[in-house]
């Protein structure tokens, strides 16, 4: 038997050790029309108080606001894996009495970021590249409208090819509960009628057992998720205490599946799809970026992207990727697509062997 | 007109002027029947208000109108149902006849759909002030005829309740652009929309915030200060502008809470009662509006709102000279939009009219 035993069924679990040694990062965008609850969910989210210092810019400073990005970044740890998150914050958006284009400036940010990714990687030391861009954008709706209003479908049509989008419900204690179908229903019809992409989640596997595969069903059903966020502790009728908000007529519990799609939302944000959405903003939505970028460069009309991206170069590297030669961006190309080649054969691999030693544990037990 | 109008002046006082002497009475007279005639009187020709709703869609604006008169004035529909919101601003006006022990009330409501829904809500408030002239227009000619109807048909707006949404930071800047530019046309009452979203606490600090930033841009809402006529007036009226803005909370289905039918939101976590004082300020926007203010509405609208177009037009048309009689509410803006309407000047017969009233203030 130890013959036929090679060893790399510890594959799964170097990977492990090595992700847990290095940690996560992650980019997290929060979008949305101001006073939706954004900064309480994310305190709520990562129990942090990442908002502390904030103060609400007056009614007077507001009128003459444009849209800024804000980046916050903070580590956080449990059962000691690290991750460090990014929040990327948009005040003003949607502010003002004009708010014709208040989306460009997020675009942008996010072009920026694929293109500084895009700079690494094509770049000669990538022992440590940053991974700025952003994994996933939090928009938030209003429970007040009537459905998504033409500012947010305009800013959803600008950036759902470019980001991971989860729409969000904020404040959702407004609502009885046959407003919040009512209110997912149109918008998911609007999202269907305006073709806009929102972040799919996979199906997940068929030998997956019945009560995770019941949980993901749900998830899916609830989308968008009408949250509330609350990051203080009350006391509830003389139970115990849990996080929630209290009303004169009653306690809304944020960690309540009857109440409110927190919960939901926090299981697929951190505990089951986080991995993925760096995935797919990696393999889908950054590989689209790229392939669009690196055809415009074969094209002649080039020049004024070499020049724009120039002048949005902030730290100093060596050769500013336009002026690389096509052949060289042609062997980089190949190059990679061998890597993901490998790598995907390898990921195949080891999930044969995880369901073989499975499958021999499920008969050691039995025996 | 209104039976029951005062003097035209808002600065008349009520206490006997220096050269009627009281007098003392020996027995009874019967002087006190005069209010029971002028029941009567105006029992007979019933009341009128109108009412304007302004708002973002889906702040409750409907559902707060059939809450406030407890009728079905207007469908009001779930998110997701009913009419895709407009895409320019439009006015919908809806008439009702109600009747309550006796006293008819000719009550039309105002709707404005489409309000700052649009990516660009420039000058989205335009066609609100154009809508209110208008209507102070149309009162002004059948003032000015030779003939007049006995009752002139009033469908000048008496009140705005301006719906702002519950963000709980402060006024944005569109609620800041309009309220500066109506509080000069109409009395307007800002009520805090779907205040179930807010604790008690939050409410406290959005109204205190409210009532700085209304400050800081000079907005002067109802009951305005200037108008308190004397010092019970002003006791009052303090007490309600500590409060304003109201945090409402709309409802029009009923449930049973311990035993009694209310008007409700029923949520899973408790339902809130409209009618609660503990749960939003609804009774006292009610009070407000129809059992406290309703005449007071219609006073302030006729002597000082009517008054200023009346005068404005008639400076526009060169008539008459800008005499004591201007009530300066605010400084004068300078785009307040001349109304477009019939002519400024008026035709032949009715300028001998005018010439006359001319003559004698020369006197």
């Amino acid at each position: 038997m130890d013959k036929e035993y090679v060893g790399f069924a510890t594959l799964p679990n170097q990977l492990h050790r090595k992700s847990v040694k290095k940690g996560f990062d992650f980019t997290l965008m929060v979008a949305g029309e101001s006073g939706l609850g954004k900064s309480t969910l994310i305190n709520s989210l990562f129990l942090t108080n990442l908002y502390e210092d904030r103060q609400v810019p007056e009614a007077r400073a507001r009128l003459t606001q444009t849209l800024t990005i804000e980046c916050r970044g903070v580590e956080i740890e449990e059962g000691g894996i690290k991750v460090k998150l990014t929040l990327v914050d948009t005040p003003g958006f949607g502010d003002s009495v004009d708010c014709s284009d208040c989306w460009l400036p997020v675009v942008r940010f996010i072009e920026q970021q694929f293109e500084q990714y895009l700079r690494d990687e094509s770049g000669l030391n990538r022992k440590n590249i940053q991974d700025s861009r952003v994994h996933c954008c939090l928009y938030f709706i209003s429970p007040f409208g009537r459905g998504l209003r033409p500012l947010d479908v305009a800013f959803l049509r600008a950036v759902h090819e470019k980001v991971n989008i989860i729409p969000v419900i904020g404040k959702a204690d407004a609502l009885m509960p046959k407003e919040t179908q009512a209110l997912k229903q149109k918008i998911r019809e609007q999202l269907q009628e305006e073709e806009i992409n929102i972040y799919q989640f996979p199906d997940c596997d068929s030998d997956e057992d019945e009560d995770f595969k019941r949980q993901d069903a749900e998830m899916k059903e609830s989308i968008p998720f009408a949250v509330v966020g609350s990051c203080e502790v009350v006391r509830d009728g003389g139970t115990r205490p849990v996080r929630g908000r209290c009303y004169s007529w009653g306690t809304v519990e944020v960690e309540n599946p009857h109440h409110c799609d927190f919960l939901n939302l926090r299981r697929m944000l951190v505990q089951t799809h986080l991995q993925d959405l760096k995935e797919v903003t990696h393999d889908l939505l950054y590989e689209g970026y790229r392939a669009r970028c690196l055809q415009s460069l074969a094209r002649p009309g080039a020049r004024d992207r070499a020049s724009r991206s120039k002048l949005s170069r902030q730290s100093a590297t060596e050769i500013p990727l336009p002026m690389l030669p096509l052949a060289d961006t042609e062997k980089l190309i190949r190059e990679k697509d061998e890597e993901l080649r490998r790598m995907q054969e390898m990921l195949e691999k080891m999930q044969a062997q995880m369901q073989q030693s499975q499958a021999q544990g499920e008969q050691s037990d039995a025996l | 007109m209104d039976p029951l109008r005062q003097s035209p002046s808002p600065s008349s006082s009520r206490a006997s002027s220096p050269r009627t002497l009281p007098c003392e009475m020996l027995g009874y007279v019967g002087i006190e029947a005069v209010l029971d005639q002028l029941k009567i009187k105006a029992m007979k020709m019933g009341f009128e208000f109108n009412i304007m709703v302004v708002g973002q869609s889906g702040l409750g604006k409907s559902t707060m109108v059939n809450t406030l008169f407890k009728s079905k004035m207007w469908k009001s529909t779930m998110p997701g149902l009913g009419v895709p919101t407009p895409q320019t601003l439009q006015l919908q006006s809806v008439t009702h006849v109600i009747e309550e022990s006796g006293v008819k009330l000719k009550l039309t409501v105002t709707d404005t759909p489409g309000f700052g829904d649009q990516i660009n809500n420039d000058k989205c408030w335009d066609p609100i002030l154009g809508y209110i002239n208008e209507q102070y227009e149309q009162y002004l000619q059948e003032e000015i005829l030779i003939t007049r109807q006995r009752h002139i048909p009033d469908t000048r707006v008496h009140c705005c309740v301006y719906f702002v949404p519950p963000t709980g930071h402060c006024l944005r800047p569109l609620d800041i652009e309009f309220l500066q530019r109506l509080c000069r046309t109409v009395n307007v009452v800002p009520v805090i929309a779907r205040a179930d979203s807010l604790t008690i606490e939050e409410r406290e600090a959005f109204r205190h915030r409210i009532q700085e930033n209304l400050k800081t841009h000079g907005i002067e809402v109802y009951p305005q200060k200037c108008f308190d006529e004397d010092i019970n007036d002003k006791i009052l009226n303090s007490k309600i502008r500590e409060r304003i803005p109201f945090a409402v909370v709309g409802a029009d289905r009923e449930h049973i809470v311990n035993g009694r039918c209310v008007l409700g939101r029923k949520t899973k976590w408790g339902i809130i009662e409209v009618e609660n004082m503990a749960h939003c300020e609804f009774p006292l926007l009610r009070d407000l509006l129809i059992r406290s203010h309703l005449q007071d509405l219609k006073d302030i609208t006729h002597n000082v709102h009517y008054e200023n177009y009346r005068i404005f037009r008639l400076n526009e048309s060169h008539v008459l000279p800008r005499g004591p009689g201007w009530v300066n509410l605010a400084p004068a803006p300078a785009s307040v939009p001349a109304p477009a309407g019939p002519q400024a000047t008026p035709g032949p017969p009715k300028v001998g009219w005018w010439a006359k009233d001319n003559s004698d203030e020369e006197c």
